[in-house]
């Protein structure tokens, strides 16, 4: 049987967040049509993570060029997240850093972290979030090959989407 | 986020991270970084490579005119915004006849639309707006580009005859000459075209696109041809207006002129006149219908663009903006 591997796909860990939130920004990020730089959000995303846990030092450690992990301490490692409001997305992202490094012989745990609600979530790589994470790469790979990109769908939270006026306008 | 236009003469220069204008007779001025969409530089203004550097770190684009107020050039930044795959996508449309064909006449429609539209506005325009739409007619069922440009030109002519209709006696108007202008009413068109040129540039640029590959002109040009393309459409929605406001409510006058042998100009009085409408105009806001917010005329700029890239994609068929109000 054919396995979804890491290597032919070159799935990384925002793919794999998009995926969860919309397949259309998905499409449109993989092809090089980005609008993160004009956002104020994906601005202050970036400055959280930069200035939350001033003290740790293994920050933003990218494998393979596919996974950037936000910080690495000990046994776990840590994603810094704005908000919780793609709370499923933000799992399996950094679920999918742990599926990647158990590939590696890597076994560590997850931490999901809202500096700003002062709160976190432990994440453990079950075998069916691998289930679930191996079906996301099936569809990542399905979304990719598409000529053009997925119709645009209108959802709640797209009005405080980067792509807002892209889609819709 | 603003344009930046710079009359004065001095030292544009970094000054840590905020841009700081030094004028000559010694008055200081400093502008956040944030607030910059892209500068204008009219004046005589001394900058150096920090500048250069510091801008295009912050990916901010400098444009750059003349002494008679003519586009010289951009200082355009490292290109941050690529995606090879809309390239390869912008060159097939454009080796495509048909689809070449298609966008191409989607831009003069939209040209003509709103040189139409202002026409109406007045009266006794009608035997020239019924001319453009049997140039229009014609243009839909031209075969190739080079038809398609000689009746959008013949189009354009007849519109631009019936400004002296409506505008005031003193600034009679022969016909549109560009190199150099001849009288005060091509001196404004060409300014406000200049304007609108840079502002879609500007936009364009915080976008995939890439401006050299065009539809209508020909890529050859060298010059930012999309940048043209796209212009057409706004020239007579944003440009024109304001110079018939500017003429016929008597806030530029024949003093704002200067004119010798190499043509006739806006002096500096005449530009910061037509600058002040022209960055009014592209502030103010209009309700869009789809995306249920206002936004303003720059903003309906950058989505023209947005609005290309998913034609070219494949996502949505284009169609050129047409003012609905």
């Amino acid at each position: 049987m054919m396995e979804t591997s890491f290597d032919s796909l070159r799935i990384t860990g925002v793919k794999i967040n998009y995926f969860f939130i919309c397949k259309r920004k998905l499409w449109l990020f993989d092809r090089g049509i980005q609008m993160e730089q004009e956002s104020e959000r994906v601005l202050l995303g970036k400055l959280l993570d930069e200035y939350s846990y001033p003290r740790k030092k293994r920050r933003r450690v990218t494998i393979d060029d596919l996974i950037a992990i936000d910080l690495v301490e000990g046994d776990t490692v840590r994603e810094v997240k704005y908000s919780k409001v793609f709370e499923k997305a933000s799992i399996m992202q950094i679920g999918y850093y742990l599926f990647y490094l158990k590939g590696l012989g890597i076994n560590k745990k997850g931490i999901i972290s809202y500096p700003r609600l002062r709160k976190s979530k432990e994440v453990v790589l079950t075998d069916e979030m691998i289930s679930e994470l191996k079906e996301a790469m099936k569809g990542i790979e399905e979304v990719l090959t598409m000529p053009s990109p997925p119709v645009a769908e209108k959802k709640p939270y797209c009005r405080k989407c980067a792509y807002f006026e892209f889609c819709f306008g | 986020m603003q344009s930046y236009y710079l009359l004065c003469s001095g030292t544009l220069k970094r000054n840590e991270n905020t841009l700081l204008v030094e004028k000559s007779d010694g008055e200081k001025k400093v502008i956040p970084i944030e607030n910059i969409d892209s500068i204008h530089v009219f004046g005589q203004m001394n900058f150096n490579k920090e500048l250069l550097v510091f801008l295009a770190r912050e990916g901010k684009p400098l444009h750059i005119y003349n002494y008679y107020g003519n586009y010289s050039g951009t200082f355009l930044p490292r290109d941050k915004n690529v995606s090879g795959e809309l390239l390869v996508r912008q060159v097939e449309h454009y080796l495509d006849p048909q689809k070449r064909f298609f966008l191409a006449l989607a831009f003069v429609e939209g040209a003509m639309f709103h040189a139409k539209r202002n026409l109406r506005e007045y009266s006794g325009t009608e035997p020239f707006i019924q001319k453009i739409e049997e140039e229009l007619d014609k243009a839909y069922s031209a075969t190739s580009i080079a038809e398609l440009m000689g009746c959008e030109g013949r189009a354009k002519e007849i519109y631009y005859q019936a400004f002296n209709l409506f505008l005031k006696e003193e600034f009679y108007f022969e016909k549109r000459e560009k190199r150099p202008p001849s009288n005060p009413v091509n001196a404004l068109i060409s300014f406000g075209n200049s304007l609108i040129y840079t502002t879609i540039l500007s936009e364009c640029y915080r976008t995939q696109l890439n401006p050299t590959i065009s539809y209508l002109h020909e890529p050859r040009e060298r010059r930012f041809s999309l940048c043209l393309d796209l212009a057409e459409i706004f020239k007579p929605l944003i440009a024109d207006p304001l110079v018939f406001r500017l003429i016929n409510t008597g806030l530029i006058t024949k003093d704002d002129f200067d004119q010798d042998l190499n043509g006739c100009y806006l002096n500096d009085r005449g530009k910061e006149k037509f600058l002040k409408a022209f960055d009014q105009k592209l502030k103010t806001t209009i309700k869009h219908r789809r995306l249920k917010r206002k936004v303003s005329y720059r903003t309906i700029l950058r989505l023209e663009c947005y609005k290309l890239i998913r034609h070219l994609l494949g996502d949505e068929v284009y169609a050129p903006f047409k003012a609905w109000w």
